[in-house]
């Protein structure tokens, strides 16, 4: 499905963000990437979607979507891509909204910027794809603007926005970070239903290892643009071959854990 | 084993409203009683909306409750004015979520340390050197950070700065407000440390507020559980797992993420949302997300019953 090979990300003439990245989702597969804040794991996301900010760019290796280099398209190519077959889940769902549009209204209009889809038809499927999502009382949610609603019911409309055309390939960074626990919990098992039935090949970006191994097949450790670790959960979980692994693995708060008092 | 703690703070019956219209008002806080012991942590856990932030700004005297006394070391905080107020801020200091916004950002670090030093006369100018110096060292950072800017500063480091700052005056309670939330887990785990240590070393009474359940237990003594404005469960905070007897309790234990859980098994949570705080249901707040509700829990709030030595919670099921 999404295949990268060997990248190396750079800003300007700094030295590079990211260095020999390679990453390989088959379909219907989670790949989690790890890291603490700088570690580049949202570079890697930006660089599959082709929006690294500035003067970012990809100086090495390639990256494949079905076969396809991705860092050859042009604007209609990537425009095309983008929001149908490669779709976004962002950390705040809400802040990827407009706040002075009605939920609905945005809703409508991307579907319509990416299909010939009637106004009344866009409608209908906005609300199709809001109640498969298990938001209640969908008409209600698209009258709304998106301060009206909770965090976790602005990222089920943020889930039902990027699954919408059925994509291929989800991007989701940081998705239930910004959420209560147990919203948090809902929100993992929606998106495990979804991914169940869609066969949607997924990039999980997290800083929180426990979900990640919950989530995904693989895992992927990064630490300053580097590879630490990558392997099956039980490889990063049981046998972590780097010190900074096994560091992050002790970091971890469990309640069975160890206190300091 | 209670009899030998010392209370040094008494939060009583605390009710804080905030009037939303004319006709309706917002309880953030109803009817609150907890006790934080001398040189002791106690924990605060709870969702958005759950009035945890509220009850640690009554007791900040940043606001004033509706109803109910706040009792330190014998005296009601919430009749305090003026001076005296100004006063008894030394004593209850406070550490922020965002180390990034916590600071002015044209201060040097030297100044944010020293501000609440000069602030209250305690040291001279000619003397903020070596009291910044002093400061850094205590939560393990190089005096050469004195003449910094807040944004050259890693989270970590900013945060221990706050730390730092917030305990200048000597303060006998510290509050965190999500002190740990912004920051990666690694660094997460170093500053519950520090907060660890200098709670042996300087007997601090602490008020750790925070989401992560896990993260709570792990540095706590006694733990409160928060849902809508009321404290459900008050328990000593050793194996939770296993004591913890209120449904929210236990329902915020299952949603934790750990390197300990059962991967094959589908991750256990309440369905729904809290309501907001709002639109209270009648009865115990709890009930509409309760998996084993009855008839009772629509018509009484249940109050905070002992259920064990130390342990209390409001629960009509447990009785």
């Amino acid at each position: 499905m999404l295949e990268i090979k060997k990248i190396t990300v750079r800003y300007g003439e700094n030295p590079p963000v990211l260095e020999d990245f390679s990453l390989l989702v088959r379909r219907g597969e989670i790949v989690a990437i790890v890291g603490e804040s700088g570690s580049g794991k949202t570079t890697v996301i930006r660089a599959v979607l082709g929006n690294l900010p500035g003067d970012g760019r990809v100086t090495k290796g390639d990256i494949l979507f079905e076969g396809r280099s991705l860092l050859s398209l042009n604007r209609e190519e990537w425009r095309r891509l983008r929001g149908t077959q490669i779709s976004m889940i962002f950390q705040d769902s809400g802040a990827m909204m407009n706040p002075t549009r009605s939920v609905g209204a945005q809703f409508v209009e991307y579907i319509r910027a990416h299909s010939g889809l009637t106004k009344n038809e866009a409608r209908e499927k906005s609300l199709e794809m809001l109640s498969s999502v298990r938001l209640p009382d969908p008409e209600r949610v698209m009258k709304s603007y998106p301060f009206e609603l909770s965090g976790g019911m602005r990222q089920r409309v943020g889930i039902a926005m990027a699954l919408a055309f059925r994509p291929k390939l989800l991007l989701a960074d940081e998705p239930t970070s910004a959420l209560d626990v147990t919203t948090q919990a809902q929100i993992v098992r929606q998106m495990t239903l979804q991914k169940k039935e869609s066969d949607a090949a997924m990039i999980l970006i997290t800083h929180n290892l426990a979900l990640a191994a919950y989530m995904s097949d693989h895992i992927i450790v990064l630490k300053d643009g580097k590879v630490v670790d990558s392997g099956s959960r039980d490889h990063i979980l049981r046998r972590p071959e780097s010190g900074y692994t096994k560091n992050l693995l002790a970091a971890v708060p469990a309640v069975k854990g160890a206190r300091y008092v | 084993m209670s009899e030998e703690r010392e209370k040094i703070i008494r939060v009583e019956n605390v009710t804080k409203e905030y009037a939303v219209s004319a006709s309706r008002s917002l309880i953030a806080c109803d009817n609150i009683s907890l006790p934080f012991f001398r040189g002791q942590t106690l924990g605060i856990v709870g969702e958005s909306g759950c009035g945890k932030s509220t009850l640690m700004r009554l007791l900040l005297g940043v606001e004033r409750p509706t109803s109910g006394k706040i009792i330190f070391r014998g005296q009601n905080i919430c009749d305090l004015k003026g001076e005296a107020l100004r006063r008894h801020r030394q004593r209850i200091q406070m550490v922020f979520q965002d180390p990034s916004e916590a600071f002015h950002p044209k201060m040097k670090i030297k100044e944010i340390l020293c501000e609440p030093l000069l602030n209250f006369r305690l040291i001279r100018k000619s003397e903020m050197k070596a009291k910044a110096a002093e400061l850094l060292t205590m939560v393990e950072l190089s005096p050469d950070l004195a003449e910094r800017y807040p944004h050259a500063l890693s989270g970590g480091q900013r945060q221990r700065i706050g730390i730092a700052r917030a305990l200048a005056l000597e303060p006998e309670v510290l509050i965190c407000d999500e002190s740990t939330s912004a920051l990666d887990v690694s660094v997460q785990k170093k500053i519950v440390e520090l907060l660890c240590r200098l709670q042996r070393e300087k007997d601090l009474t602490i008020g750790f507020i925070c989401h992560d359940i896990a993260l709570v237990h792990s540095c706590a003594h006694t733990l409160a559980v928060m849902y809508l404005g009321s404290v459900v469960e008050l328990l000593p905070c050793g194996d939770i797992e296993e004591t913890a007897r209120h449904p929210y309790t236990k329902a915020l234990l299952s949603a934790v993420f750990d390197l300990e859980m059962d991967f094959t098994k589908e991750i256990d949570s309440i369905e729904s949302e809290a309501p907001s705080p709002l639109n209270r249901p009648d009865g115990c707040p709890f009930r509409n997300r309760c998996p084993r509700q009855k008839e009772i829990c629509g018509r009484e709030k249940p109050p905070l019953r002992s259920v064990a030595p130390d342990h209390f919670a409001a629960c009509h099921l447990l009785f």
